[in-house]
């Protein structure tokens, strides 16, 4: 097998221009789909990170039916003391999760005591909420970020409000609620800081401290809408989720029906879908790839069959067999495909590193200086260099099999 | 025992609706260690005899034996492997590999071919190099030497398997006169050293007058032998 290599390498370097031109269409196509998988994946890994560390957590646990009516924001489909027991006790056992925050979901009155108008609450315990969601404190636009995300008797607000009711830091403000059974309850917060707004549901909710939504809601007990989970390892939420899931179901209500629903960040966001159109339009870009892998490589050996006929006629009479003289030409294309490959990774890689050093920032949506930080995982290397050398040894085959099926006579005529 | 034998040997060609019978019922035997040439004009058949007794063709009738085995029924691959074995080619147009060395190319039947190992192969090519005065050019590549220094070459890589036979055609067509009889003078150096046959077609009256044996074709069909020994029709 060497020796086929150091015969199909010296053939290469005997077309040196033909090689060069060829290894360069797939060097450049490699570079294109490793930098647009780096630079694509970091939105994506950013996004999400925003998302679910800032947000919604990488799973939430709800009453069965509440999300199907989580716009109305129901009371009545909250967790009873009893069943959030339960889950505690089922998550407290699971080593992959780093913590959980409870969470009441609520609609109410704002008022800032000449205007009114409707906003939504997450009521959380700070400590918990900190640890479950950690960008949150990165949403205050305004107030100071203190140790404790707010005390009882302040509320976060969201940007949109505090600019439409014209509502500052420091100013006081009425909640008003119906509580599950219809009375009605007020109660007045101090804003203690202004949170940016970012897309996907619950981005634009205000947050009250979990105490003063009970008070506000005349709560007797625990009752929780939502258990937001975060990992200590994204990587952990499928066999997580799996797990999760089969002990969650087995507890059942008195129509032997799940009493709870488990989902993933996936399932309670839109971005999911944006990240499934960037992981599509990554396929696209591979698709591409591929068929300039296929057309080069094939152009570029049907040329090589095409000028060696007569060098074909003679190893063929002298004995060489069809399935040495193939591989000799399947060898040829798979050292152009290592070679693009191997050149378009080294110039990937370094690019990649270049961009990081620049430390270039833009800006997403209401998003700005958001740091551009392209990473590439060897998993995606390794793919990307796998099919591009499938597809330079399957480019190969075609002009390989009609080399090693010629007629030595007609080979051997051939001017 | 021969080691070409040809009875009632036939090639026929299918061209469009037209049938050329190439050679027509042809008989003689070859036997081993011989110098023998074939001639006749353009079209007499003599480069169709050789691709048959060069297994590169099959006969579409008689028979043909090389080496003791009848040929005619061979497929492509068992024909190849029989080549690699028993047969050495050289060519008018010295078809030496370009990216391969001198030593290198006369190197490839016993590494591509016969797999031979490493100690015995490079010996074996360093001295039929020697035996063809190539040893000093041993690491040119075909590009920087002479016609004759190229078909020397082509000499040597078509004795290095220990081939018995060792088909020519037209093998100094692409030679000058004095490099003509040094090539022709080193195969019957090599004939007369390793007991191999060497069978060419050939216009060339220097080759001619060498061959011990002379079969002339004309049309297909064998017309006369100059017997010098070796050989019977």
């Amino acid at each position: 097998m060497l020796n086929i290599i150091k015969i199909a390498a010296r053939n290469l370097r005997r077309y040196q221009r033909r090689t060069i031109l060829t290894s360069a269409l797939i060097t450049l196509g490699v570079v294109a789909v490793l930098l647009y998988i780096s630079v694509t994946g970091s939105f994506k890994d950013m996004m999400v990170g925003q998302i679910t560390d800032s947000m919604i957590g990488h799973l939430q646990i709800h009453r069965r039916g509440y999300l199907a009516s989580i716009d109305n924001l129901p009371l009545n489909r909250n967790l009873n003391e009893h069943q959030v027991a339960k889950v505690k006790k089922i998550l407290s056992n699971v080593d992959a999760v780093e913590s959980f925050s409870m969470r009441i979901k609520l609609g109410a009155m704002f008022s800032n005591f000449t205007e009114t108008t409707n906003i939504r609450l997450n009521a959380v315990i700070p400590e918990q909420e900190v640890k479950t969601v950690p960008l949150l404190p990165d949403r205050i636009i305004e107030g100071q970020k203190k140790d404790v995300l707010l005390q009882k008797g302040e509320i976060l607000i969201p940007e949109l409000i505090s600019k439409g009711m014209k509502v500052k830091v420091g100013d006081s403000i009425v909640l008003v609620a119906n509580n599950k059974d219809g009375s009605v309850n007020g109660k007045t917060f101090t804003v203690s800081g202004v949170l940016e707004g970012i897309s996907g549901p619950g981005g634009r909710d205000g947050v009250i401290h979990l105490d003063d939504a009970r008070e506000l809601l005349r709560i007797d007990g625990v009752e929780i809408s939502e258990i937001a989970i975060r990992l200590k390892s994204m990587d952990d939420l499928p066999p997580v989720f799996s797990r999760l899931k089969a002990e969650i179901a087995s507890i059942k209500d008195k129509q032997d029906k799940p009493v709870f629903e488990l989902h993933t960040w996936e399932k309670l966001t839109p971005f999911y879908n944006i990240a499934k159109m960037i992981d599509l339009m990554t396929f696209f870009i591979k698709v591409m790839l591929v068929s300039i892998v296929l057309v080069s490589i094939m152009n570029v050996m049907i040329m090589a069959v095409y000028e060696r006929i007569n060098e074909i006629g003679t190893i063929s009479a002298i004995g060489t067999l069809p399935g040495k003289i193939m591989a000799l030409f399947v060898t040829e294309g798979f050292l152009l495909g290592v070679l693009g490959t191997v050149v378009g990774t080294i110039i990937s890689l370094i690019s990649i590193a270049a961009v990081n050093a620049a430390e270039i920032t833009f800006n997403f949506g209401r998003q700005s200086d958001l740091l551009l930080a392209p990473v590439i995982v060897y998993g995606d290397v390794i793919t990307i260099g796998l099919i591009v050398i499938g597809i330079s040894v399957l480019a190969s085959l075609q002009p390989a099999f009609k080399a090693a099926r010629m007629d030595p006579i007609t080979a051997l005529r051939h001017v | 025992m021969s080691l070409v034998t040809a009875d009632n040997l036939e090639k026929t060609y299918q061209i469009g609706e037209i049938t050329v019978k190439a050679i027509r019922g042809v008989n003689f035997s070859i036997e081993p260690a011989s110098f023998v040439s074939f001639v006749g004009p353009s079209g007499s058949g003599k480069s169709t005899l050789l691709n048959m007794i060069g297994c590169l063709d099959p006969p579409t009738g008689g028979y043909l034996q090389v080496a003791g085995q009848d040929i005619a029924n061979m497929n492509r691959k068992q024909a190849a492997r029989f080549r690699g074995e028993h047969i050495g080619f050289v060519f008018q147009d010295f078809n030496l590999i370009p990216v391969l060395t001198v030593f290198e190319n006369v190197e490839y039947p016993l590494l591509m071919v016969q797999n031979w190992p490493e100690q015995k192969r490079k010996k074996q090519v360093n001295d039929l190099l020697e035996a063809v005065g190539m040893g000093d050019q041993a690491i040119k590549y075909p590009s920087q030497i002479s016609g004759g220094q190229k078909q020397r070459t082509a000499v040597a890589r078509a004795l290095v398997t220990n081939a018995k036979l060792v088909l020519a055609d037209e093998p100094t067509a692409n030679l000058d006169g004095e490099t003509a009889s040094r090539i022709i003078n080193l195969m019957k150096k090599m004939r007369d050293e390793l007991d191999t046959t060497f069978i060419f077609s050939t216009h060339d009256p220097r080759v001619m007058r060498n061959a011990e044996i002379i079969f002339t074709l004309e049309d297909g069909r064998l017309q006369k032998q100059n017997n010098n020994g070796g050989a019977h029709a």
